[in-house]
């Protein structure tokens, strides 16, 4: 910074004769700094965070079975600690992955529509309109869930569950106010719909021209030419994609802390009421009346939610970097 | 009593926080300084309507209320260290001797201040109240009565058309002081059924929950034949129980939540300013599942500003300014008039030592 207001000093002429070079390398010196500063401040708050979060959760991890029993409210009795952030771990999975399932293939029939399906003037409008939907507060999408999806999706619910009360999902006592995880993960889905659709529509259009209209050349149909072209080059674009999607849904909060009905079970029942839970509610639900250990067993449930983040952050890094080489990307 | 209510109403249109000025004796009194007590957190919403009221009243004043829990709030107030202290328990005798040694001569003001009403609602097409004795209550939370149309709920509601729709039990899935004072009343008068200890989490599990108050109320709004409990100035267009207080069934109001107080025996051989009560859930006329919490002073302070202080608070907690806005705040049921002239005698008597 001292380099751009050099007052006339008199030893300046000297120097900034010698070059105005040398003003440019302080600049870019300068930058370097800031740039990998900027890049270390992101590791340092990381390993902040990993830091506080072990150091925060050594007790409840290290105490007794009954003393956590005794001091976490809802602490089932003569369990491990395991067993305890088990059901919590299985309710953030379930949800998570049940809203991926249902986001990803409407995401990419939107990505593909928007790049190359729509007119230029109406893909415009439609990519605007998903960009704005992912800037919609998770506390109106907890909201609306509550107050509009879940009374109106009750009764598709319920006949879900008589017509297919087989199927392990939607078997159980299906509940009348919806409350249930299977609601949740639609309002999640929904939430990371945006993020999917505006990455993947990146990457289809990244396709090389040559591919695509290779293929059309061929005798390819608009869907043969998307299927045989498009597809292939998109294909790791679009797991990252859902990797920060299912980044998103594994952490959200609000809107399940508002919609869900709560229970700590291993269950698959996503219909009925009480059967599972995600940790980043149950900490937002439990914490302002926590205080001692179940405050330190709360953080550790969190550093058992910042593990399966990392996990699976780095399981889409892996997949994307496997697949880099047919992708054409480079 | 419709006196008092038609002045509640007309005290609640106005924003505790708009008129410094202020009207009545409290304003007359110029205090000024601070003021810092803590106890019952389920008095911590109705405190800060109170806060807020006195110190529109007397702009110099500033009042802190540490909702740190009951026990934390008596203990601190026998240290000394909170001059003034909410509790949803009166001072056991034990604890009685140590605040009067603390506070000296004259001893303790200990008087209930806050009631806070609990109602059993229900979503029914097309029913509005039903009655419910507190065994059917009991049953019905516990999940051991079914359906709408069981005879523990038929029996006492020979009119109502009952439909054989399942029962959704809704109850607050966070930790709260409406759950216990709910769990309290069914643990005191249905012990055989309702075998839990009352705490702010709910012990059963597999039932419906949501958080929060507007959380259970809409969620019992969501769905036909759920039942919830709820602070009762919030439940909306539910449908609400007349609960069974003896061979009756009571309708919620203000009055005959209040009224527990006023026929519950108080407790004997205390000193003149301590209004202590063993509170009944059987009287009849009365709506009995209620919160009652006290507030805690000592009569003689050794600092004049804060005698001054305490009094000046507790008057206008007494006040009817006082009641409406906690009963606008905190929905709590107004003290009734008899009452609040029973205690404020012993509010007035607050003084400095020496």
């Amino acid at each position: 910074m001292t380099t751009t207001d050099s007052p006339p000093a008199p030893v300046a002429p000297v120097r900034r004769r010698r070059s105005s070079g040398d003003t440019e390398r302080g600049f870019s010196r300068t930058f370097r700094w800031i740039a990998t500063g900027s890049g270390a401040l992101i590791l340092a708050t990381l390993a902040a965070v990993a830091l506080f979060l072990i150091v925060r959760a050594w007790p409840a991890m290290t105490a007794s079975e009954a003393e956590l029993a005794d001091a976490v409210p809802r602490y089932p009795d003569d369990t491990s600690f395991l067993a305890y952030v088990g059901p919590l771990v299985f309710g953030t999975l379930l949800a998570a992955v049940l809203a991926l399932l249902m986001a990803t293939p409407v995401a990419m029939g939107i990505a593909l529509f928007i790049s190359h399906y729509a007119p230029r003037r109406l893909a415009q409008i439609l990519g605007y309109l998903v960009d704005l939907l992912a800037a919609i507060p998770s506390v109106v999408y907890g909201l609306w869930g509550v107050a509009v999806l879940a009374p109106a999706v009750a009764p598709v619910w319920t006949w879900l569950n008589e017509w297919f009360g087989w199927f392990p999902l939607f078997a159980g006592n299906v509940s009348p106010t919806a409350r249930t995880l299977a609601t949740v993960s639609v309002v999640l889905a929904v939430m990371i719909l945006p993020i999917i659709t505006a990455v993947s529509r990146e990457v289809f259009l990244q396709t090389p021209k040559l591919h695509e209209e290779a293929a059309l050349a061929l005798g390819a149909t608009r869907w043969e030419m998307v299927r045989t072209a498009v597809l292939p080059f998109g294909q790791s674009g679009v797991i990252s994609a859902a990797m920060l999607g299912l980044g998103r849904a594994l952490g959200e909060t609000m809107a399940v802390l508002m919609i869900l009905s709560p229970g700590f079970l291993y269950s698959f029942k996503i219909l009925q009421a009480a059967q599972q839970q995600t940790i980043a509610a149950y900490i937002a639900l439990d914490f302002p009346e926590a205080s001692g250990l179940a405050v330190n067993a709360l953080i550790a449930t969190g550093l058992a939610l910042f593990v399966i983040t990392l996990a699976v952050n780095m399981a889409a890094r892996a997949i994307v970097a496997r697949r880099k080489d047919f992708s054409g990307a480079n | 009593m419709v006196g008092a209510l038609a002045l509640s109403l007309a005290a609640c249109g106005s924003d505790p926080g708009a008129d410094p000025s202020g009207e009545g004796s409290e304003s007359a009194l110029d205090l000024s300084g601070e003021l810092n007590g803590g106890g019952a957190s389920s008095q911590e919403s109705a405190m800060e309507a109170w806060r807020a009221g006195f110190q529109s009243q007397n702009p110099d004043v500033t009042v802190n209320y540490d909702p740190v829990g009951s026990g934390g709030g008596r203990e601190s107030f026998i240290s000394g260290a909170f001059p003034f202290a909410g509790s949803d328990a009166a001072l056991d005798d034990e604890e009685m001797a140590d605040a009067e040694a603390q506070c000296g001569e004259g001893g303790v003001v200990e008087y209930p201040g806050y009631i806070s009403p609990v109602a059993v609602a229900f979503n029914l097409e097309g029913i509005d109240t039903l009655n419910l004795t507190p065994e059917a209550i009991a049953g019905i939370f516990a999940g051991e009565i079914t359906a709408w149309d069981d005879e523990a709920i038929a029996a006492d509601n020979p009119d109502a058309d009952l439909p054989s729709t399942d029962i959704t039990v809704v109850h607050r899935s966070d930790d709260s002081g409406t759950t216990e004072n709910f769990q309290e009343y069914l643990n005191t008068v249905v012990p055989d059924v309702w075998t839990w200890e009352p705490e702010g989490i709910w012990p059963i599990e597999g039932q419906e929950s949501a958080q929060g108050t507007s959380g259970v109320v809409s969620a019992a709004q969501a769905g036909e034949g759920t039942i919830t409990y709820a602070d009762a100035s919030q439940i909306a267009d539910l449908g609400t129980a007349h609960v069974g207080v003896g061979d009756e069934f009571v309708e919620y109001t203000p009055e005959a939540a209040a009224a527990v107080v006023e026929g519950s025996p108080r407790v004997e051989g205390t000193s003149d300013h301590v209004f202590a009560y063993d509170l009944k859930r059987d009287i009849a006329g009365t709506y009995p599942i209620v919160l009652v919490s006290y507030h805690l002073a000592c009569a003689t302070y050794e600092d004049a500003a804060t005698a001054d202080l305490v009094k000046g608070f507790y008057s206008y907690i007494l006040s009817d300014e006082g009641q409406a806005a906690a009963a606008d705040s905190a929905g709590s049921a107004p003290l009734s008039s008899e009452l609040r002239d029973q205690f404020l005698p012993s509010v007035e008597a607050i003084t400095a030592a020496g």
